[in-house]
């Protein structure tokens, strides 16, 4: 199971590589990876149907009891399968649509890096590995709509949703780490087995709030939404893919993955009922404002959510069957919208609906997808997103709380859904041929192959739903619901309540459409209020943000490296100094017992550290402190610590390089401090040397653990198979922390080269 | 600003560099059982490097190096990584030293080398790094200051 996730990233890895051998095929071929992990997922389809979990664990840290571990249940397989289908797709409608593109090479290594994200976010079991890979989606998302980096707009809409998505994902961290100290465990397939234990721990209330602050950010939920629709400045694949289809479904999916463990509680169904009742019927209002088609989309997109977050609020066995079918039928048409409104961006070069009509006569096969998608979208028979919604609206009619408040702004909305359904389907195709900025032909068949597999599915699937039903959604249905369910989902029901409202939404909702222009000029006179939304507070707060930390970095950082070090120092005296001496009682219990030679070092070292500070030439004061170091190192080699002295010594001998080259720079040797200014640094400087000469003696006598040495010198030869013991740890015992040291290193290295090199020009040469 | 190019010091560059490397290497081959390692053994080589740039300059340095400093550092972290993969594919945690043994020379192969290796170019890609990069600065803004000066003679024969 991790070589299906973690091929993808190796495949990213070489992508460029791949760019530069298949030139515009690169993704066609990359489109074989997704390809792959769908056949490989379908040869585990009938044993998930039979509800059997796979797993799969792999020490990572053993003694943090953190390992990298996979599951695959019924939930995990429709997501998979969704990701990895729609993902071929995309690639393969990537290639056409970046046909001629200057940087394809950077589009394929994010979206394989995506996908294999997403697959691992959807696939994993423990809760730190679901969570790398949640930000991982988050990260490729923000490289992903700030793809075209030269355009302004589409870098501050990256970095707003990089911002919502990412305090949602400190939200849901909080969450997680909450789940395991109330679960006694980092794994989700045992976390689930023991509900009640989470629903009475006394944390449960921050728990749920936070694990949902992660997952309603994810899932644009009011007031979380404003980041999607600006999300639309990414390439088209790329909305289709992350911001319809997948990417936002991260949040469904954690709130699904939980539910068996947290839902059917009055605070979850309240909070996602409420919420995603209003999130779904604000969405359609949003969309029918707009005239550009994938912002349309988009606020269609949040509907969509909302209705999902609602059905698993309401937690009865119909609303999750309805929550999985309407999230297939909705990954279906709107990934074929999506892309059909990058046929239309592509070939007319204008993204306004209002700019376009009568395209069906020169497109007729993307009319037909477009058609067949919007058809679904209203719901309308017999499509898979008309079984969505009636059993939505079935959920919605035995809902046992909140029933009324559900009930009308589900109709509302599903009436505006035929509208914009109506909008994005009619509008484009019908009508005059209108003047574009490009003369409009037929999309090429990799860009048309995508619409045209997703449009059929959901056709095929409306007129056959047990396919599905029987299939991939009953083992998501009983997974979500943590029991065994059957399902069985028709497209005719005979005439009852959930037929009746479709009926009614279809009409009044093309009575909408007709009157679209006057309904949007409606809108227009709440300009105002929407204005003012949380899109207008999360400005505000950016602006407070930016100027706290100017405030505090003209405070604080005004670069000065001495007033640095005193508030350094300062801070440390007055910390350290406290908990010393207030917290501990001194005892310096200690025997002199010093040879000759090292008092002469010692006095060696108080005579170098003395001419430091007093003298007058800046090349002195180097060596002066040089004579300090290898003083250090030879104590360190007295007592036989000779890889400690080695490195002191050239340590040493580099600073004193690095020093002498910087000295050059300096100008002359000048007395700018006052006396008093050097009075207090005198005070400043004397007071760390005695606290650190205080602590020294206070902790040879103090020991709060035992030693770890006695284990080091024991395992360094028999496990590390090496007689150097600090090298053991360093390269092995404790190998990790020096990873971790060598990526400081490398980073500082990376930052002096910056500061040095790619300063601004005027700079450079002032 | 360093000038490079006495006669003493480039004549002891050209001995001692050779020595140095080797001494570095020697240190970094050895440091399992011995005093020594990556650590150490990069600041070693990062000395030569310094002492070949104050006898001969950046420039001559950098095609002495053949690569950039700075990927020096991607490769030793890469290498780093690396050497953490072995024990995972064996299906034990994450960084588990594993250890060979080439069979006819008789030589110990192991991750923790590898590991110390990607050690080694880090600290000598960083800290030569720093050091040629501040001494290209030092002598950029010398030039700039010479051509100034230049200018200004210029000006005063006319």
């Amino acid at each position: 199971m991790q070589i299906a996730v973690l091929t993808g990233f190796v495949l990213a890895a070489l992508a460029p590589l791949l760019h530069r051998l298949f030139g515009e095929r690169t993704g066609l071929v990359l489109a074989l990876y997704p390809a792959a992990v769908v056949v490989w997922l379908v040869q585990f389809l009938p044993a998930v149907m039979e509800g059997e979990t796979f797993l799969f664990t792999q020490a990572w840290a053993p003694g943090l009891g953190l390992s990298l571990s996979f599951m695959l249940d019924g939930l995990s397989m429709l997501f998979a399968l969704m990701i990895s289908g729609i993902g071929t797709l995309i690639m393969i409608y990537a290639s056409g649509y970046l046909h001629g593109h200057p940087e394809q090479a950077r589009f394929y290594v994010l979206i394989l890096t995506f996908m294999s994200s997403m697959l691992g976010l959807v696939l994993a079991d423990s809760l730190i590995t679901l969570y790398i890979f949640w930000e991982l989606t988050s990260i490729t998302s923000y490289l992903l709509i700030g793809f075209d980096h030269n355009d302004a707009d589409a870098r501050k809409s990256a970095l707003q949703g990089l911002l919502v998505t990412f305090s949602g994902g400190l939200a849901l961290m909080s969450g997680l780490i909450m789940l395991n100290i109330a679960g006694g465990s980092w794994s989700l397939q045992e976390l689930l087995t023991d509900g009640e234990a989470l629903r009475e721990h006394a944390l449960f209330v921050p728990m749920l709030l936070c694990l949902l602050g992660g997952a309603f950010t994810k899932s644009a939920q009011i007031p979380f939404h404003f980041w999607l629709p600006n999300a639309m400045a990414a390439p088209t694949p790329v909305s289709a893919y992350l911001h319809s289809a997948t990417m936002v479904k991260a949040g469904i999916y954690l709130m699904a993955r939980l539910h068996p463990a947290l839902g059917e509680t009055f605070l979850w169904t309240a909070i996602l009922s409420i919420a995603g009742a209003s999130t779904m019927f604000l969405g359609m209002v949003m969309a029918i404002r707009f005239t550009a088609i994938k912002k349309v989309l988009a606020y269609s997109t949040i509907m969509a959510l909302g209705m999902l977050t609602m059905l698993l609020g309401i937690g009865t066995k119909e609303a999750i069957i309805a929550c999985m079918t309407f999230m297939l039928a909705h990954s279906l048409y709107k990934g074929a919208l999506f892309m059909v409104a990058g046929i239309l961006d592509h070939e007319t070069g204008t993204k306004d609906i209002a700019e376009m009509g009568g395209l069906r006569r020169v497109m007729p096969v993307t009319a037909a997808c477009a058609g067949v998608a919007a058809l679904s979208l209203g719901g309308v028979i017999p499509l898979l997103g008309f079984i969505g919604k009636e059993e939505m609206f079935k959920a919605v009619l035995h809902a046992p709380d909140f029933k009324n408040f559900m009930l009308v702004l589900s109709l509302g909305t599903s009436i505006l859904v035929v509208a914009v359904a109506a909008i994005v389907a009619l509008r484009p195709f019908f009508g005059e041929l209108k003047p574009t900025p490009e003369t409009p032909h037929e999309a090429p068949l990799s860009m048309l192959g995508g619409p045209l597999v997703l449009a059929s599915l959901s056709l095929l699937l409306g007129l056959m739903p047990s396919l599905a039903g029987q299939g991939v959604l009953e083992a998501a249905v009983s997974a979500v619901m943590g029991e065994s369910v059957s399902l069985h989902l028709a497209l005719w029901h005979g005439i009852n309540a959930p037929l009746l409202m479709s009926a009614a939404s279809l009409i009044i909702g093309l009575a909408i459409y007709w009157g679209w222009d006057r309904v949007r000029a409606a809108l227009g006179r709440l300009e105002p209020l929407f204005s003012h939304g949380p899109e207008w507070a999360y400005g505000r707060l950016m602006d407070g943000l930016v100027w706290l930390a100017e405030t505090q970095t003209r405070l604080l950082q005004n670069g000065y490296i001495r007033s640095y070090l005193v508030m350094t120092l300062l801070t440390f005296i007055g910390l350290t100094g406290y908990t010393l001496l207030f917290r501990y009682s001194p005892d310096f219990s200690f025997d002199i017992d010093v040879a000759l030679h090292e008092a002469g070092i010692v006095l060696l070292m108080c005579a170098g550290a003395v001419s430091a500070c007093i003298t007058r030439s800046r090349l002195a004061a180097v060596v002066a402190a040089g004579v300090m170091g290898f003083c250090i190192s030879l104590i360190f080699i007295l007592f036989s610590a000779p890889d400690l002295g080695i490195t002191q010594l050239l340590v040493e001998t580099l600073t004193a390089i690095l020093m002498i080259l910087v000295l050059f720079r300096l100008p002359r040797f000048s007395r700018l401090s006052t006396s008093f200014e050097r009075a207090r640094d005198f005070v400043v400087a004397v007071a760390t040397g005695g606290l650190i000469t205080l602590l020294l003696l206070m902790a040879t006598n103090v020991s709060l653990f035992p030693s770890i040495s006695g284990y080091m010198i024991e395992n360094s030869q028999p496990l590390g198979q090496g007689l150097n013991i600090v090298n053991v740890i360093l390269v092995d015992i404790r190998a990790l922390d020096t990873m971790g040291e060598i990526f400081v290193l490398a980073l500082a290295a990376i930052g002096a080269f910056a500061m040095l090199k790619l300063r601004p020009k005027e700079l450079q040469d002032g | 600003m360093v000038k490079p190019g006495t006669l003493i010091l480039n004549v002891a560059a050209g001995l001692l560099m050779p020595l140095q490397l080797m001494f570095a290497l020697f240190l970094l081959l050895r440091g399992h059982d011995e005093p020594g390692g990556g650590f150490i053994a990069g600041l070693v080589g990062a000395g030569a490097f310094a002492l070949y740039q104050f006898a001969h300059g950046p420039a001559a340095t950098r095609r002495l190096l053949h690569v950039d400093t700075r990927d020096l550092i991607g490769w030793g972290l890469f290498l780093a990584i690396l050497s953490a993969l072995p024990g995972w594919a064996l299906g034990e945690p994450f960084l588990t030293a594993q250890f060979w043994k080439v069979p006819v020379i008789d030589v110990k192969v192991s991750t923790p080398l590898v590991f110390d290796i990607g050690v080694f170019l880090v600290v000598l890609g960083s800290v030569l790094t720093a050091v040629i990069t501040l001494t290209e600065l030092d002598q950029a803004e010398a030039e700039r200051k010479e051509r100034r000066e230049e200018g200004r003679d210029k000006t005063w024969n006319r």
